[in-house]
């Protein structure tokens, strides 16, 4: 995909009024089922907090803990493969499909292998990949990217769906119901599984004590492909490594509570030996993440279990589509992961955010996203790769929020001058401002409400 | 030097001072004397059907009605012998028409309905996955608080594969609407063997 910036990405978007709407509402939603599911269970914050802790002591140990998983993953009969970029990943993966002799496999949801491009490098291989999660298959007939990790289809309407399958796998044109369409794709990819030699899938956890990979799915599609195939290749970041599987309740109680608000997925698979006669690959990969792993500032990113949650609380996500962020990860982790790669090519991203702190408020692991973001504005401004425009708003914040008495009198004036002549803030400078309006100023802001109800 | 030196060295290199990880209680979850209750309420709102036996005796009348109603059956819990060894031969072809499983369940959890099973229960790895209706047998006494309580009662690596299972399969990748039965089960049903029901 050639690099749009986000700002205008984002504006093709929201060019479709009812359907940006839609996109926000049901987004919003799910990050509403998320508050409902953690207000059920006590001592939520506590669980956030210790799931923060494993992640750290685990960065702070991961060679360790990468080798101790090794020996006891070789120990079940696992063989395990290291890759330091995505090209030697999918060169590895290509060898363990060209060795089996097939031409066609499964794969469950894997956002590494998204990162990775492996759909591409195979087919360029002839090999083709059929993606299994209902999601995924979606844009995958469609020759799109996921736009968000946990809800890959969720820039499309039914009709789109229904359209899709129509041209594929030749349902009624014009028949909708999600119940008739999940049932085709249901027959369709069952034939895929049965024939599958080879099953890929992605990793939410490995455990360092026992040497075995946890998979968290609902529609039982990583379990189907990799029990009906003879050979599963498991791909993995260096970074989904969890000491013990005592650790596993820790994460398996907040992973689809902030996913999707459901207490836990309906199948959490721990594989540690394969089947009689077949073969379980595990590949482990770098691809960038001992570099941010080195960035005091960006490491703990690398804490991140891939909820989506700081995707569905996002303003700007839920307003500007996946597809805007133009990388694998999109919404605001996506933001912090990819200048890391590509400082470049992804300057604009840390800029998709009004750092509202929402996204560090809902995360499970506790990662300071939006803290993350503001600084990688710092570096990409100071290393060149930032217009114009944003330079000089960015640089007016930072003398504000350097100096807190004069941002509260411009706030006041702020909010004065949004509330007389909206114009000055609703322009070009403010790519927000495009297809919406700003958002009704407060009369009073908080700090002047709070002086006059103080006692 | 090969990649798998090389990430190690770069993680040597790179990463944080070691922060030490201390021992840690988790908050409870619920009060134990809701139990097979909290349990069951969980299973319904997923989309299961929950059933009370007074004695796993019981079970093998309700198996021999799914036997009336349904062509294929796979009963794992009362397979021995030749039988037995059979049912771990199966291959997906030949499963593909599985319209039943019947699956003993090592360990219920309150908070979220999930119940754990592993390979010696399930005879074969496919089981679960690619029938049409799932049956799932749990004793009330196997029934925890929550998920600390569970990994604490289990060894996840005592089998080759090992799942919990919390419902029937099921998505909402079509505009968010749920539809039940995804690539798994189209629905769950679970029997609570207690003495005092
Ligand atoms: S950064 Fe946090 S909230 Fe966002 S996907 Fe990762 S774990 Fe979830």
């Amino acid at each position: 995909m050639g690099t749009v910036e986000h700002a205008k990405a984002a504006g093709r978007f929201i060019a479709d009024e009812p359907r940006t709407n839609w996109h926000d509402e049901t987004l919003w939603f799910v990050r509403q089922k998320r508050d409902h599911a953690a207000s059920l269970l006590n001592g939520w914050e506590e669980l956030r907090e210790r799931a923060s802790q494993i992640k750290n002591h685990v960065l702070s140990n991961l060679d360790q803990y990468l080798i101790q998983f090794e020996k006891n993953a070789i120990a079940n009969g696992a063989i395990i493969h290291w890759a330091a970029d995505a090209e030697e990943h999918n060169q590895i993966v290509h060898g363990i499909i060209k060795n089996a002799g097939v031409t066609r496999l499964v794969k469950s949801k894997s956002m590494l292998t998204e990162e990775c491009h492996l759909n591409h490098f195979l087919s360029g291989q002839g090999i083709e990949v059929v993606d299994t999660d209902l999601g995924e298959r979606i844009v995958q007939f469609r020759k799109e990217p996921p736009s968000h990790i946990v809800l890959p289809a969720i820039h499309l309407k039914k009709q789109d769906v229904s359209e899709t399958f129509h041209e594929h796998l030749h349902t009624e044109k014009g028949n909708n119901d999600p119940n008739y369409l999940t049932g085709a794709a249901r027959q369709h990819l069952r034939n895929e599984f049965i024939q599958s030699k080879v099953a890929i899938t992605g990793v939410n956890f490995a455990v360092a004590e026992t040497g075995g990979i946890v998979v968290c799915t609902n529609e039982g599609n990583a379990d189907m492909g990799v029990h009906a195939a003879k050979i599963h290749i498991a791909c993995m970041g260096i970074e989904k490594i969890i000491p013990k599987a005592g650790d596993l309740s820790v994460f398996l109680r907040l992973l689809a509570r902030s996913a999707t608000g459901q207490p836990i997925t309906t199948y959490s698979s721990h594989f540690h030996r394969p089947d009689k006669e077949k073969q379980l690959h595990i590949v482990i990969v770098d691809n960038g993440r001992t570099q941010q792993l080195g960035r005091p500032d960006f490491r703990n990113s690398l804490k991140c279990i891939r909820c989506g949650a700081c995707f569905n609380t996002c303003p700007v996500y839920r307003r500007s589509g996946g597809h805007s962020y133009h990388n694998a990860v999109a919404g605001p982790i996506g933001s912090i992961l990819a200048p890391n790669i590509d400082m470049r090519k992804n300057a604009d991203l840390p800029f998709a955010s009004t750092l509202c702190g929402s996204c560090s408020n809902v995360c499970p692991v506790k990662i300071d996203i939006h803290d993350q973001l503001w600084k990688w504005r710092q570096i990409l401004v100071k290393e060149g790769h930032v217009a114009m425009g944003k330079k000089i708003m960015m640089q007016s914040m930072a003398f504000l929020l350097s100096r807190p008495k004069l941002y509260r009198f411009a706030g006041k004036w702020g909010r004065k001058i949004m509330q007389s002549v909206p114009i000055l803030v609703s322009n070009k400078l403010n790519p927000w401002y495009k297809q919406r309006e700003m958002p009704e100023p407060p009369k009073q802001s908080f700090n002047e409400w709070y002086k006059q109800n103080k006692k | 030097m090969n990649s798998r030196e090389k990430i190690l060295k770069d993680i040597v290199a790179n990463k944080p001072v070691l922060t030490e990880l201390t021992d840690w209680v988790a908050p409870k979850s619920i009060q134990s004397t809701t139990l097979v209750g909290d349990f069951e309420k969980l299973l319904v709102s997923l989309h299961s059907k929950v059933n009370h036996l007074s004695s796993k005796n019981d079970l093998l009348k309700e198996v021999d009605e799914l036997r009336a109603q349904y062509p294929f059956v796979i009963d794992t819990i009362h397979a021995e012998g030749e039988p037995r060894k059979n049912i771990q031969q199966l291959d997906a072809r030949s499963l593909e028409s599985l319209d039943v499983a019947i699956i003993e369940g090592r360990l219920g959890v309150a908070e979220n309905g999930a119940i754990w099973l592993t390979e010696t229960n399930m005879l074969n790895r496919l089981l679960p996955f690619i029938c049409k209706h799932l049956v799932l047998v749990i004793d009330a006494e196997n029934i925890v608080a929550d998920m600390h309580e569970a990994y604490k009662k289990i060894r996840i690596d005592e089998d080759g594969y090992g799942v919990f299972i919390s419902g029937p399969s099921k998505t909402a990748d079509i505009e968010q609407s749920l539809v039940i039965g995804a690539h798994g089960p189209l629905t769950l049903t679970v029997y609570i063997i207690s003495n005092h029901s």
